[in-house]
């Protein structure tokens, strides 16, 4: 059976290289990628939309009904996992294996993670709130905002960061941020324009329409980035814990 | 590959080797947890090579998410189950 599969990696691998030599060189300006639609982007993007980074302006607002689905996917993976692995009453059961006892608490752990969290949320803050001028955006923020929760997890013990963001807090956040994302959207349609044209809000923000692109990139980035930071600490939060939320890794 | 575009082609490649290394690493070791820490240095080469293809959106991506976060959620999980993989 060994022998079987390492021979179909081999043929598969052959055709892959084979059929990679077919693809257009790297950085070619005539690759059918390059030729019909990404000009339009990087030429007009900045005139449309005001936002200098052009890969945000096209996630969140040329393609910003894939991004909202993206996030929703984000949501239903963090309740998937949610509802397979989190239970309250019933006992631990067998797949899931007795931990090795915890060795105290660590101090310079401790102290290395109480002086790099407020950092990361400000680094993570920045990201999300400068991701149409620079690289970064909802996603890395929401990213690094999480991870700088998970890292206080596993420097003191789970208990320590549940108290202070709730588990509950933490579902209506990632519910939140989906609803924000799609609130921004729908509220277009009842100024009369169609579903995530952000070009209705210049009404409500009182700017031109060009510059309300950019305000509700800005304001999808960071219901992206809330939903995001919640299901990554959800993620952990169980995985770490097998379901139960007593103690972390 | 059109090596003319690139930075410095000597740095592609060295990179290019290690991720192999690492990905083949991944896949020889029977130690999840061992599996789990040379993903997150696979992702972040990764990460390296799509900063040096001037990808920076998704260099920073692969950082946070690939090298960071899921290196966690795997090492969280393969400390749950056995941690010996059996093939």
């Amino acid at each position: 059976m060994k022998r079987l599969a390492l021979l179909i990696i081999i043929v598969l691998g052959v055709l892959l290289l084979r059929a990679a030599g077919d693809f257009p060189d790297w950085g070619d300006p005539s690759s059918p990628a390059s030729t019909y639609l990404s000009p339009y982007y990087i030429e007009n993007s900045l005139r449309d939309t005001e936002v200098p980074n052009f890969v945000t302006s096209i996630l969140a607002d040329y393609r910003g009904y894939d991004t909202m689905f993206e996030t929703v996917v984000i949501f239903c993976a963090g309740i998937t996992v949610l509802t397979i692995l989190r239970h309250t009453h019933r006992k631990r059961e067998k797949i899931i294996l007795p931990r090795p006892q915890r060795q105290g608490s660590d101090l310079i752990l401790q102290a290395a993670a109480r002086l790099l969290v407020p950092p990361m949320q400000l680094f993570a803050l920045y990201v999300v709130a400068h991701g149409h001028h620079s690289p970064g955006g909802g996603f890395q923020g929401g990213v690094i905002l999480g991870a700088s929760f998970i890292l206080l997890a596993l420097a003191y013990d789970l208990k320590t960061v549940l108290k202070r963001f709730k588990e509950k807090k933490i579902l209506l956040c990632a519910g939140l941020g989906v609803l924000i994302y799609a609130g921004i959207g729908a509220f277009c349609l009842f100024l009369g324009r169609n579903f995530l044209a952000y070009a209705a809000w210049h009404k409500v923000l009182g700017t031109s329409e060009i510059m309300a692109h950019s305000h509700g990139m800005l304001g999808v980035e960071i219901g992206v980035a809330i939903t995001v930071m919640a299901i990554m600490l959800s993620l952990y939060v169980d995985l770490a814990s097998g379901g139960d939320l007593d103690e972390g890794l | 590959m059109n090596w003319d575009a690139s930075l410095l082609w000597q740095f592609d490649i060295l990179i290019l080797i290690m991720v192999i290394i690492c990905a083949v690493a991944a896949l020889a070791l029977k130690d999840l947890v061992s599996c789990a820490v040379i993903s997150g240095a696979y992702s972040f080469l990764m990460c390296l090579l799509w900063t040096e293809m001037l990808a920076v959106d998704v260099a920073f991506t692969e950082a946070a998410v690939g090298a960071g976060v899921s290196t966690v959620l795997l090492l969280g999980t393969a400390l749950h189950i056995r941690r010996k993989s059996k093939d």
